[in-house]
């Protein structure tokens, strides 16, 4: 049910009970449907959303286009599921348009990623080439603005 | 020294301050207080909505427009509702753009009624509506709605508070602040009685994209009701725009060309900026609308629950985004519970009575807030309640 899967892609885990009473439909139903979504692999897992930058821990990221020679019958599956084992590699796309592969890449710091593209992505078999797009500063991720929120401006009683 | 108060008019003696305003000034500068107090969406505007109003800024649109409003909004306005209810309004000559809601109010009793004129006014209802009609020198006749009957208005309670001076009904389905709705049903009731002695139906359905259990429906999609109903509508709740002030009025020719007299006199236009606005709102904002009618549709259900679990009993609200619990059982008054509901324990509601005398007993409390600060608001009231309990 869309609607479960929005609140809870937003908010992290939301008790069946809750998910009822503001869906309006039976607790049993909402239990049934998160199960189901965990056993299918559509509930992959829950996570939160941290601001990094505002934190005194040292990350970075990078966008590293790849391109690539595809295999007969799978095509780009075997490199990009290769790719994805490295735990540099926070999120892994296949893509249309000039690149092949989107690999998005976390260290802690500028050359920690460098010495990741230069010794483990760009010699992979099957890459072509690779270009490494460093984050210098992150404006809104995963549905979020990333600025300080704007106060409150209601006033407090109003008709 | 002579008191200022000579300088001001003796009918205004009639219209006091309204209730609200009159709590407001005890939660003003308070920052620890929640609050469900507020008759307004706690979404900002969609930014597509913005974004367009910037942008007409920038390209200069600063001027004045027509006095009925920019021809462009008023056949996005036609356009909306004849694909949401089916009624056609020509937008060169029954459609006029206004100030909010509330300049459109005005100016449709003023347009419609002569001294002595009544008009029958369900409570508890909005603030305004009463003050509106004695600025316009009419006598504005309550017709109390109860909780027995979902806070609907009634066929024979409008029937007894006829008279022959009697010239309109005002009805505003969603309500603020019962939360109470019409069918289409219970609405054709009302229409006969108007037919029969006919009357003209002031229809103020602000809340209207804002209904949970079903569609709403348009009084003036009623068989033969068009004629003789003015539907008030805007942008303030759909579209989270109540600071942009921008509403509507659709009705016969004649009165929406004599409403457009008194407002090209008064207030000339409403604002370009916020018409601008609206049009974006019409053509783009379908999408966000529904999403943050789902998201109040959400809370209701969780505040409702919420108030019921601890003792506050309210019937289901089915529109726009108000619970209205009964307290009688406390003992307090309206005001007395509101009141100590807020010193004791930060939580600010307005006390049922705000809203007309059959509004004594009860409490409306507004869910457009966050899920996080109704839980804390819920969890407040209940002890405020296992104190009054325990003595």
């Amino acid at each position: 049910m869309r609607q479960i899967l929005e609140i809870i892609a937003r908010e992290g885990p939301v008790p069946a009970e809750e998910l009822a009473t503001r869906l309006g439909m039976s607790v049993a139903d909402a239990q049934r449907y998160i199960e189901e979504a965990q056993e299918q692999g559509i509930l992959l897992r829950y996570s939160a959303l941290v601001n990094w930058e505002k934190s005194d821990i040292e990350r970075v990221y990078a966008f590293i286009a790849v391109q690539a020679s595809p295999e007969h019958g799978t095509g780009f599956d075997q490199l990009a599921s290769y790719i994805s084992r490295f735990d540099e590699v926070h999120s892994l796309y296949l893509m249309s348009g000039t690149s092949d592969l989107m690999v998005v890449v976390q260290g802690e710091d500028f050359r920690e990623v460098a010495r990741f593209v230069a010794e483990k992505l760009a010699p992979s078999p099957g890459v072509v080439n690779t270009a490494t797009s460093f984050v210098l500063k992150t404006y809104k991720t995963e549905g979020e603005i990333v600025v300080e929120e704007p106060g409150n401006h209601r006033l407090a009683v109003t008709p | 020294m002579k008191s200022d108060q000579r300088f001001v008019a003796q009918q205004l003696h009639c219209v006091p301050p309204s209730g609200i305003r009159e709590f407001f000034e005890l939660v003003v500068g308070r920052d620890d207080v929640i609050s469900l107090g507020v008759g307004e969406p706690d979404f900002p505007t969609p930014w597509k909505i913005c974004d367009a109003a910037v942008e007409a800024l920038r390209q200069g649109r600063t001027s004045y427009t027509s006095n009925y409003g920019l021809l462009e909004l008023r056949e996005a306005i036609a356009q909306d509702i004849w694909s949401r209810y089916g009624v056609e309004y020509n937008p060169a000559a029954q459609i006029l753009v206004t100030v909010g809601v509330s300049e459109a109010m005005d100016l449709v009793m003023r347009a419609v009624l002569k001294p002595g004129d009544q008009v029958i006014v369900p409570e508890p209802c909005y603030v305004s509506y009463q003050p509106c009609v004695i600025f316009a020198g009419g006598e504005p006749v309550t017709v109390a709605t109860r909780e027995p009957d979902q806070f609907k208005l009634q066929p024979e309670a409008v029937r007894a508070a006829i008279t022959e001076r009697t010239r309109a009904i005002l009805i505003s389905y969603p309500n603020n602040p019962t939360g109470a709705i019409m069918t289409r049903e219970e609405l054709a009731e009302i229409a006969a009685i108007a037919a029969e002695h006919d009357l003209l139906v002031i229809s103020d359905e602000i809340y209207a994209h804002l209904t949970y259990d079903g569609a709403h429906t348009c009084f003036a999609s009623l068989p033969e009701m068009r004629e003789r109903t003015v539907l008030l509508n805007g942008f303030s709740k759909a579209y989270a725009m109540t600071g942009w002030r921008v509403g509507y009025a659709c009705g016969p020719e004649a009165i929406i060309e004599a409403m457009m007299r008194m407002h090209s006199y008064t207030a000339l236009c409403a604002s370009i900026v916020g018409q601008v606005g609206a049009i974006e709102a019409l053509y783009n904002c379908e999408e966000e609308m529904k999403r943050m009618v789902a998201e109040y549709d959400q809370r209701r259900r969780v505040f409702v629950r919420g108030l019921n679990e601890i003792g506050l009993c309210c019937v289901e609200p089915q529109g726009a985004f108000y619970a209205f619990p009964s307290i009688e059982h406390t003992g307090l008054t309206s005001k007395e519970f509101a009141k100590a509901l807020l010193f004791e324990e930060g939580v600010a509601a307005v006390p049922g009575d705000a809203f007309g005398e059959s509004g004594r007993g009860y409490l409306r409390c507004t869910y457009a807030t966050s899920l996080e600060q109704l839980k804390e608001a819920l969890a407040r009231m209940e002890h405020f309640l296992d104190k009054l309990t325990t003595g």
